[in-house]
């Protein structure tokens, strides 16, 4: 958790005092209430309800809050195969979306287009969006992605709060 | 032959060139100036009475003198038959006759054959592209000279340099 508890109650022993840092107690309640962004652009759509659903049940991780707004969102999922006329409307999405934001970029299409090595699909969502973390799979199941989640969340423990992220966009074509 | 096939042979003596059947599916090749004339017949003969559009689509055949082929199947609700009409366009002169104003629902499949194939409908009421987007400047992708990977628009993001 990140919590560091140092001092005991006195009396009956039961825990009184925790001590950390505000960097730290920040981290564990943005991890701990992740909005994500409903952007299901194919089949893996199909997974990440299924996720969300009561079989599986997101909601355990907090992440399971599915916003049909990029204003209230801090995660967008993009789960699909990601055509190039999507690509504008995907960064609008990403850009209207508050900081601090994270993208995971669900199944191979979005991380790496797949087999559609095509004219109209986008190879990997990261050339326009910076991506935080991969789920491999065609589709990922539900554990992938919550694998995924689970591992975002620990990379936003370890993140800086109180300084800006950088953008990183790989792949950037001179237009 | 296919008694269809064998009035559409009989009625427009010009414009025939080939019917096949196959497997219960029959498909009449016609002349290009005969294709509007025929769908004519096809959707007004009431033994016929073709009154439903199934699917426009379109062949690249790069090696023959006239290299497209389109492909209009329509059918009877009514009368439970299909039939295939085919025709073929050379590259040089690459438009056909609309057949929009017989079949309404042949309006988004022409565009769609139009914006893949870059064959032009004659007196289509709105002949844009509809999949690829209006400015899209590389060709038509489903020729079979287009590469596979195309020319650069899919890895071209040039609304990421328009945000200061």
């Amino acid at each position: 958790m990140g919590l560091i508890q140092l001092g005991r109650h006195q009396k009956d022993g039961e825990i009184d005092v925790i001590t950390t840092t505000i960097e730290r107690a920040v981290n564990w309640a943005r991890k701990g209430s992740l909005w994500p962004m409903t952007f299901g652009l194919a089949c893996c759509a199909i997974e990440m309800i299924a996720a969300v659903s009561s079989r599986y049940d997101m909601d355990r991780y907090g992440a399971g809050v599915f916003r049909a707004s990029p204003r209230q969102s801090d995660l967008m999922i993009v789960a699909g195969t990601v055509c190039r006329r999507m690509a504008p409307v995907i960064r609008k999405i990403y850009d209207q979306m508050p900081e601090p934001k994270y993208v995971i970029a669900m199944g191979s299409c979005a991380t790496s287009g797949n087999i559609y090595d095509s004219y109209s699909v986008v190879q990997g969502v990261d050339r326009f969006v910076p991506v935080d973390i991969y789920v491999p799979g065609c589709p990922p199941t539900p554990e992938a992605l919550f694998d995924g989640i689970l591992k975002l969340q620990e990379r936003i423990m370890q993140k800086r709060v109180f300084t800006k992220q950088p953008e990183q966009v790989k792949g950037k074509v001179e237009a | 032959m296919h008694p269809l096939a064998e009035r559409i042979k009989r009625e427009f003596a010009d414009g025939f060139v080939d019917s096949v059947e196959w497997r219960g599916d029959l498909a009449v090749t016609v002349k290009r100036d005969a294709v509007h004339a025929i769908a004519e017949f096809l959707r007004r003969d009431p033994e016929v009475d073709c009154d439903y559009m199934v699917h426009v689509s379109s062949v690249d055949w790069p090696d023959d003198d006239e290299r497209f082929e389109v492909v209009w199947e329509v059918a009877s609700i009514r009368k439970r038959h299909r039939i295939r009409l085919k025709t073929r366009v050379p590259e040089s002169d690459c438009q056909v006759d609309s057949l929009t104003d017989i079949w309404h629902g042949a309006n988004f499949m022409e565009r769609e054959v139009y914006d893949m194939m870059g064959i032009r409908f004659r007196n289509h009421p709105d002949l844009r592209r509809i999949l690829m987007p209006d400015d899209y400047a590389e060709g038509y992708p489903l020729r079979k000279d287009f590469p596979l990977q195309g020319k650069g628009w899919r890895d071209t993001f040039e609304f990421l340099n328009e945000k200061g």
